[in-house]
């Protein structure tokens, strides 16, 4: 009984320390962001709050001048990451589902051969294909645009292959009984495809939202005006090199910012995930 | 409802024909069954009727209507399928429902049709649940009632109950008859199940390769096969199929053995002529003389003992008969077949001769 105790303790012990080490960066952000920069900036950052947390988040937040520079304000930039995320995740859900759809669904002259044109573009990841990309996208005139920000990304063949393999495993039977009942091709997706993909789309949602949240090359090159500022891209902009001293106490606070979004999708797709789970059919 | 016609309908998937001509006129309100081994083109058949499949050749018509390139959805058919296909994220209300609600007709019609059909089926506690709380039997009931709201000209059945154990199959046949009777709707009914085929048919077709062998009544395709197929295949255990010659005068079939059957009339002009004789060992019984045979094998079912025996020229001969054993394995036995029992069948066309 003993020896089994103790065994059933050493990966708890493990887990745990696991947990700390993942987890203290995030605190020691935390604790910061409720310090004012002289503390920080000594290097004796206490692992107990400050008093400066409400000031520092209002700081950040509106943006007003920080001690030592001038900020695009969190609330922009999270709005613009915001916009930037959300059309990136739904933009690539709905192409993807109805591009898998057409693959799955229906026979058409190249199938097969459109099928692996989106397949190939698996090997050609954002930074390959970046300097063509950026000249389209100035061409069309839409640098410092949401457009701009968010089109770009929004092709993607992993999720179209994703959803094909699901669709593949609906039995013909139940697209056989739609056609009887006098379901069209835009009906089934509708009313049936849909419906049985809902896991599979939020589960996909939560990825792709901060897929989508933490672009970081893309925006930099796309967008010049603080006005179209993303935050994963501001943070590193705050931080400057060289001389220059930062806002320490700013920048956690902006950071501390960043993570909520990108948390909130998870914590409220979780449970959907559940909810799927739960009454799940097959 | 309405007629059912299948005129010359062919099917190719590219070089390979799988229906290869199948003429049938099937009534108003007729139980047709569709009966045949695997891979003989039956679901194909019931598909192109359905509009599923392509028709290569030929025609077919629905009350009248030639619908060869109209879409499932305007056939006005209903159909039922063996894996029940029902929609697993819609309760059995919805799965009914459907079909109905896409045509617009009104909810309160819609409400009325699926109350109806759920009590007919015995479905009315479950309309709230999905198929995944449901068993086998019940889904198949709402799979059959999702034909039933829809009131169509007819009913396509694809091996509907052959997912459900032998208990539920036969308590489910019952029931299909049932509903056939109360609801008299034109049926295509396929299956590979013989007991199936004979209870519920009004007349069976079947097939073969993509031929249709025999169309007929249950007891006309048991009494008469058409061929040595349709000889085979329907009855349980299969008929004794022996190489025979009829004799000089056309009175009687000689089989190897030297055992003399009298015909049942003469045929002077089939003197000589080389063909096959069928028995169904249920008509084989316990004579003074007849065919002799060392019983190999005795399997007892209960109601009644089939006995396998082995002829003299080493050919096996089925004997089936009313109650348990009477007799062992490695017992002689001598047998012969009760009158009116003799099936002949061309020796090389398999075709019935009358
Ligand atoms: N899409 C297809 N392409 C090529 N051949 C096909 C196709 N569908 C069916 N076949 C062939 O057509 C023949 C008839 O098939 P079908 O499904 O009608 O058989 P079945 O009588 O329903 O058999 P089972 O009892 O096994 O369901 C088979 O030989 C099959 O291989
Ligand atoms: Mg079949």
């Amino acid at each position: 009984m003993k020896t089994t105790r103790v065994i059933d303790l050493v990966p708890h012990i493990v887990l745990i320390a696991g947990v700390l080490i993942f987890a203290y960066p995030i605190y020691v952000t935390l604790i910061g962001s409720t310090w004012d920069s002289g503390t920080i900036g000594r290097g004796g950052l206490p692992l107990w709050p400050g008093g400066q947390g409400a000031a520092n988040y209002a700081q950040a937040w509106a943006g007003e001048a920080g001690d030592r520079a001038m900020y695009t304000p969190v609330r922009t930039m999270m709005l613009n990451s915001l916009v930037m995320a959300l059309s990136i995740a739904l933009g690539k859900i709905a192409i993807s589902i109805l591009s898998a759809y057409a693959v799955a669904f229906f026979r058409f002259p190249l199938r097969m051969a459109f099928f692996w044109l989106i397949f190939i573009t698996l090997m050609l990841p954002v930074e390959v294909r970046i300097i063509p990309t950026y000249k389209v996208v100035a061409d069309l005139g839409l640098i410092n645009t949401y457009a701009g920000l968010a089109i770009p990304l929004i092709a993607s063949a992993t999720a179209t292959l994703l959803f094909r393999q699901f669709f593949l495993t609906i039995p013909d039977e139940l697209l056989e009984a739609a056609k009887i009942d006098g379901a069209g091709p835009v009906r089934f997706l509708i009313d049936v495809v849909l419906p049985l993909s809902r896991t599979n789309i939020a589960a996909l949602f939560v990825i792709l939202f901060i897929y989508g949240w933490n672009q970081y090359l893309w925006p930099l090159l796309v967008t010049s005006s603080g006005d179209m500022e993303t935050i994963v891209t501001g943070i590193t902009k705050m931080i400057g090199t060289g001389e220059s001293a930062n806002d320490w106490h700013i920048i956690m606070a902006t950071t501390v910012l960043a993570m909520l979004p990108p948390v909130a999708v998870v914590v409220l797709m979780q449970r959907w995930f559940v909810k799927g789970l739960v009454d799940s059919e097959k | 409802m309405a007629t059912v016609e299948i005129r010359n309908v062919r099917k190719s998937y590219g070089p390979v024909e799988a229906i290869k001509g199948i003429d049938i006129a099937i009534q108003d309100g007729e139980f047709l069954v569709l009966l045949g081994p695997s891979g003989c083109g039956k679901s194909t058949l019931l598909r192109m009727v359905a509009g599923l499949e392509g028709i290569t050749g030929g025609e077919i018509a629905i009350g009248g209507r030639v619908v060869n390139h109209l879409d499932p959805k305007d056939r006005d058919i209903a159909m039922v399928f063996q894996n029940y296909a029902l929609y697993p994220h819609m309760t059995v209300f919805d799965n009914m429902a459907y079909g109905l609600k896409i045509r617009g007709i009104p909810k309160a019609e819609i409400r009325a049709r699926v109350d109806k059909a759920a009590e007919i089926l015995e479905l009315g506690r479950f309309l709230d649940r999905r198929p995944s709380q449901l068993s086998g039997g019940q889904r198949q009931r709402v799979a059959m009632g999702r034909a039933i709201v829809r009131e169509p000209a007819a009913f396509l059945f694809d091996e509907p109950l052959s997912n459900l154990d032998a208990k539920l199959r036969t308590q489910m046949r019952v029931e299909i008859k049932r509903l056939q009777d109360r609801l008299g709707i034109t049926s295509l009914y396929v299956t590979h199940d013989q007991v199936e085929a004979m209870t519920l048919a009004d007349r069976i077709l079947v097939m073969n390769h993509g031929v249709a062998e025999q169309i007929g009544t249950p007891l006309e395709v048991y009494q008469r096969p058409a061929s040595l197929f349709v000889a085979g295949f329907i009855g349980s255990p299969p008929m004794n199929v022996l190489d025979g010659r009829i004799d000089d005068r056309g009175e009687a079939v000689l089989v190897p053995g030297g055992q003399r059957l009298p015909l049942p009339r003469p045929r002077p002009t089939d003197a000589g002529r080389p063909v096959k004789l069928g028995i169904r060992p249920e008509h084989m019984a316990v004579a003074a003389a007849g065919f002799s045979i060392e019983i190999e094998l005795v399997e007892a079912l209960g109601a009644d003992t089939v006995v396998y025996g082995r002829l003299p020229d080493g050919e096996t001969l089925l004997v089936r008969m009313a109650g348990i054993p009477t007799v062992r394995e490695r017992d002689r036995l001598t047998v012969a077949p009760q009158d009116g029992a003799l099936h002949l069948f061309d020796a090389v066309t398999g075709r019935r001769i009358e």
